[in-house]
């Protein structure tokens, strides 16, 4: 891990430990939780769309998988909600591997439709054969081990950050691992690749099933929390919503996931009171950043820095 | 049994005869731009709602209305190119992609601040009793949308074939530096397939309105299906893709009618899924007959 990554670990821990301290209060906290349960999903997306280059538009069908998988075996079959989640997660997986196999040989425009035609189908399968059918269903069971269940928004906070700052931990190990590398390697020229005998097709698959893991494990600490759900929270919608976050916080850097999330969580909050308007906002938002800040929030600060950084050492 | 049969029937021809448009509207600017432009179901939502702006809001007579919704329509394909494609020109694909996606969410989210969430519908185009084929009850509207897509795909024909101004924008498609190097404005001709894709989707959205109503957010499930017709019938083929659009349509009103109402929409994504993974250059041409053929 790179002295940089590790330092912006500590910082992350630090905010996470402090926020509840400084500002205890619901509202905070739970727009806190929901960032998190964002970055979860849009750091799995970061490693497919900025590392390994492929797009996908059909997060919120994994994250759906995920909620719906683990909600329904804690509740129904009374499963222990940790092994749920897992579950949700081995799901997603499968799905993501059948999904892959035939999605990753195509590129650009089909991959990202056929990724989308995904995330509708898991959306048209909740909503017209799902518990509840399109209003959804409730009574989740708060998460919990060994007999003691997190209701408190406080404790909410700390678990989903925790999971957070571990999954990021797992991610930036991977990235600089012979993994990262050749991805980042796919991602200039799979022609080279291939010839060098990387296993290209093995290699996306295996970062699309990661992906999808994230998702499902989001999607299932939002069952938990919001104890709550139906189909409307894993429409086309959040798919575009995630890509957002990745875009707006800068898809070459992981960290750029995380400040996305939030950036694009908080805003609503912020724009409350223009209420109708929130979606063309969210479009002009992707649109100007799109146009003028190609990089992301994240790598741009970076070369600010380093400038900066260049001028100091150049006044010595 | 043959009544409901060809009940069915019509009304797939006539979803289906939309789905052709749309499909048809992405064919022409992928041929111009190799973009796929996924707000081109949006297109379709302004020509149905501006329609009945005009004609219902403001009272406007019938063929003003028209004139004044394809206007429209045509400006904010122009809009669009100009301000969002033409500055990005020879970016990332996935950047081309994720602002196609951009632009949509901007135009749903200020369709749905002037319009609201409501589906709006205006009378048909003639009034008049409904044709009875074998039982089966055809409304003058669904006559209407299909022939009105049959005659957008002889216009759209002869405009490539016999003008201009749709050679110089072919000529483009196949070889942009060498359009460039004969003299055609390349870039007018993109901004061009953009008004024109728009105009496509919007003739559409007026000749549906009367029959499944309109609101703001049908643009995604549009442009997904028509995507699908495209690419059932190999991108960029415009013979394809009116087939594809019928095929989808018919397929959907089957399902809907003998199998199961909610999963209607399910079949165009489990049809379009399929052909991605087994055939993607197109279920009605071959590989090289795709890279032959031009429309």
């Amino acid at each position: 891990m790179k002295k940089e990554d590790f330092l912006s670990l500590l910082v992350l821990i630090f905010l996470v430990v402090l926020l509840p301290a400084i500002s205890g209060n619901t509202y905070t906290l739970t727009v806190g939780i929901f960032s998190g349960i964002n970055a979860l999903v849009a750091i799995g997306l970061c490693i497919l769309m900025g590392y390994a280059g492929q797009v996908s538009l059909g997060q919120a069908g994994f994250y759906g998988i995920g909620a719906y998988i683990s909600s329904v075996l804690s509740l129904h079959a009374g499963f222990p909600v940790v092994i749920s989640i897992i579950c949700g997660m081995i799901v997603a997986a499968f799905a993501a591997v059948i999904l892959a196999v035939p999605a990753l040989r195509l590129k650009g425009h089909y991959l990202a439709v056929a990724t989308l035609g995904f995330g509708e189908i898991i959306y048209i399968i909740l909503n017209e054969w799902g518990p509840g059918g399109p209003s959804g269903f409730g009574d989740i069971p708060h998460f919990g081990f060994f007999g003691y269940a997190i209701d408190s928004t406080r404790g909410y906070f700390y678990l989903i950050w925790g999971i957070v700052a571990i999954v990021m931990f797992f991610s930036i190990n991977l990235i600089q691992s012979r993994t990262g590398r050749a991805l980042r390697a796919i991602h200039d020229s799979e022609l080279a690749c291939n010839a060098m005998g990387l296993n290209v097709a093995g290699i996306k698959i295996k970062v699309f099933i990661l992906s999808a893991v994230y998702a499902s494990l989001a999607g299932s600490l939002y069952a938990h929390y919001v104890t709550f759900i139906s189909p409307s929270s894993f429409s086309l919608f959040y798919s575009i919503l995630v890509l957002m976050m990745v875009i707006v916080g800068g898809m070459t850097n992981l960290w750029g996931a995380i400040v996305g999330a939030v950036v694009i969580t908080v805003l609503p909050e912020l724009l409350r009171k223009f209420e109708e308007l929130d979606v063309l906002v969210y479009g002009l938002i992707l649109t100007l950043s799109l146009l003028f800040f190609r990089k992301g929030l994240v790598p741009i600060l970076i070369d600010r820095i380093k400038k900066l950084r260049g001028f100091a050492v150049a006044k010595h | 049994m043959l009544t409901v049969f060809l009940q069915f029937l019509f009304s797939g021809l006539t979803v289906g005869a939309v789905y052709a448009l749309v499909a048809i509207g992405f064919n022409i600017t992928y041929n111009a731009t190799s973009i796929i432009n996924l707000a081109q179901g949006e297109f379709v939502v302004i020509g149905g709602l501006m329609m009945w702006f005009f004609s219902e809001s403001l009272k406007l007579p019938f063929f003003v209305s028209v004139a004044l919704t394809i206007v429209t329509a045509g400006i904010v394909g122009l809009l669009m190119e100009r301000l969002t494609i033409k500055p990005l020109k020879n970016a990332d694909l996935l950047l081309m992609i994720m602002i196609t996606i951009a632009v949509s969410i901007v135009l749903r989210g200020i369709l749905m601040l002037s319009f609201g969430k409501e589906p709006y519908a205006y009378p048909a185009f003639t009034e008049g009793e409904p044709v009875n084929v074998y039982g089966a009850i055809i409304q003058q509207q669904a006559l209407w949308v299909i022939g009105i897509t049959g005659f957008c795909i002889v216009v759209l024909f002869l405009f490539f074939k016999k003008t201009m101004m749709g050679k110089a924008m072919l000529a483009c498609a196949v070889n942009p530096t060498a359009a460039k190097l004969v003299g055609i404005n390349v870039s007018q001709m993109v901004m061009f397939s953009f008004v024109l894709s728009a105009i496509v989707g919007a003739i559409g959205g007026m000749a549906i309105t009367p029959i499944s109503l309109m609101e703001y957010d049908k643009g995604p499930m549009l442009a997904v299906k028509g995507f699908c017709a495209a690419i059932m019938g190999g991108l960029g083929s415009n013979r394809g893709a009116v087939l594809g659009g019928f095929l989808i349509g018919v397929l959907e009103s089957m399902t809907a009618g003998y199998i199961h109402s909610g999963s209607k929409d399910a079949v165009a994504l489990v049809i379009l899924l399929l052909i991605l993974f087994l055939k993607p250059s197109g279920l009605f041409v071959s590989k090289t007959m795709l890279q032959l053929r031009k429309f």
